[in-house]
């Protein structure tokens, strides 16, 4: 593989690949190796068109910790902010001699024309496309999900997941829909009707409207963000209403079973799709999951840039 | 060095049965004790994935003469090769340290097959990272030569001379369901 471009890329071997590598590299930072050699002379760019700090700083550890040199260029204050096209910001970083770009684009299906234009020779990696798809944050839910509920091994076969809230704008959602189904994984998405996006029911997942009766019988809950910058229109009555009957809250988190686990891809609205104490409740693995970001991504660079162009 | 499994055909022959590799092992056990005097300060790090089982082998041989315990660990060098870029994108191995560590200690690489010792320069790059052993030392089940760095064994269990064309097969109950070691002509 060249690119990763969207969580259906993956099979579900390649996948397991993925969370193995991973985490034999989290092995390695654990046991105090706090640089490895693997991409010493390759150049990543990350090329970040929307805000991030989780994200961008998440990849830009883990190429530093391969020994790669990063290069991290930002719409804001670049040359983007005069009008360049994403055109002509690819031919540039190719002229600088990129190995790999990680693009953050607000337009879905811009790392796909970075990856298939021809601009740039070398790999593309998304890091989250519109409302389309962040597949590395997929593969770091995944790998906190096989680390507490499968041991660290294998694939999530028999694994139940309720994704809740803002799917429409999510990409989250979309490419852990995408990815915990290939892994085994059954995935339910719960949120209110005008924040489900058309065509969910051929995503292959369960949909729910009511989240008190979607706790009971899941692994895992994953809470997305309440979107309010891409929202341009009503899509729920008031804040209030919202998590009244879409928040995760501790009388919720009490229905669901002893060994589930609590998931969100941050930045949180605290008091909005989740409250405090269940954000910082034993059961809650949030900050986990940051931590599992940087190990993921290494892994995915490693396996794009590790070996010999093109071919892993 | 490969260790794709093949049906034996004609052009495969058996070198080191079940019964050589243990008298093989056995030996290497005792000159890693008399080596070391006594093997007191010793740690076996075995090279994955073969290397790794013997290591686990030759430490309980040593236990049985000394009457104690060796510290035992794998050392994976797959990001520490100097040829990643020439293949695919290979799967990592686990690294295990033992608890005490490797720091001062005398440290003895196990690996099944010393070829052109390249793996064992990537393990020296990969072991000080964690840590700085007394002494680093060498024991390979087969050295087969066609050295292209200044590296040796320090304990060999056989020399086994090969043409370069020829492969070296290693197989190990652990893994491959037999204890057998063969020379396969390309």
């Amino acid at each position: 593989m060249k690119h990763l471009l969207s969580a259906a890329d993956l099979t579900r071997e390649d996948a397991i690949t993925v969370l193995d590598t991973a985490s034999q590299l989290a092995a390695a930072t654990a046991q105090g190796v706090g640089k490895l050699p693997p991409l010493r002379g390759r150049t990543v760019v990350n090329l970040f068109y929307e805000d991030s700090t989780r994200t961008r700083t998440s990849f830009e550890a883990a190429a530093k910790r391969l020994s790669a040199d990063v290069i991290n260029f930002s719409a804001k204050g670049s040359s983007v902010s005069k009008g360049e096209s994403l055109k002509d910001t690819a031919l540039t970083l190719e002229a600088m001699g990129a190995d790999a770009v990680v693009i953050r684009h607000h337009s879905s299906g811009a790392p796909h024309q970075l990856a298939n234009s021809g601009w740039i020779s070398g790999g593309v990696v998304n890091a989250g496309d519109g409302t389309h798809e962040h597949p590395t944050q997929a593969l770091l839910d995944a790998y906190t999900l096989r680390r507490h509920l499968r041991d660290n091994t294998g694939d999530l076969a028999g694994v139940k997941v309720a994704i809740v809230g803002d799917v429409l704008h999510s990409r989250v959602a979309r490419s852990n829909a995408i990815l915990l189904q290939t892994l085994g994984a059954s995935v339910r998405l719960v949120g209110p009707p005008t924040l489900l996006p058309f065509g969910v029911e051929t995503w292959g997942c369960e949909v729910s409207y009511d989240l008190d009766s979607s706790l009971d019988d899941v692994d895992a809950v994953m809470m997305l963000r309440v979107q309010r910058e891409r929202m341009n229109a009503a899509y729920f009555p008031s804040a209030h209403e919202y998590s009244n009957r879409y928040g995760l809250n501790s009388v919720r988190a009490a229905r669901m079973p002893d060994h589930a686990i609590v998931m969100h891809p941050g930045p949180m609205n605290r008091g909005m799709e989740i409250t405090a104490d269940v954000a910082d409740s034993p059961r809650s693995v949030i900050v986990e999951q940051v931590s599992n970001g940087v190990s993921v991504r290494m892994a995915v660079l490693y396996l794009l840039l590790g070996g010999t162009e093109g071919t892993a | 060095m490969t260790h794709d499994f093949e049906p034996a055909t004609r052009d495969t022959r058996v070198v080191l049965d079940s019964d050589d590799i243990s008298r093989a092992l056995t030996r290497l056990a005792h000159e890693v004790v008399e080596r070391t005097h006594g093997a007191t300060n010793l740690t076996l790090m075995g090279i994955p994935t073969r290397g790794a089982d013997l290591a686990v082998r030759l430490a309980a041989k040593i236990e049985q003469i000394q009457g104690q315990p060796v510290p035992v660990g794998a050392l994976d060098v797959t990001m520490y090769r100097d040829d990643l870029r020439l293949r695919p994108a290979r799967a990592l191995q686990p690294t295990t340290i033992p608890a005490d560590g490797i720091e001062g200690r005398l440290v003895v690489l196990v690996d099944d097959v010393l070829f052109s010792g390249r793996t064992i320069r990537s393990a020296l790059d990969a072991l000080s990272e964690h840590g700085r052993p007394q002494a680093v030392q060498l024991a390979v089940l087969v050295d087969r030569g066609h050295r292209e760095l200044p590296i040796r064994a320090d304990y060999v269990g056989k020399n086994l001379p090969t043409s370069k064309s020829e492969s070296v097969q290693v197989q190990l109950v652990e893994r491959d369901g037999i204890d057998q070691v063969t020379i396969e002509q390309a």
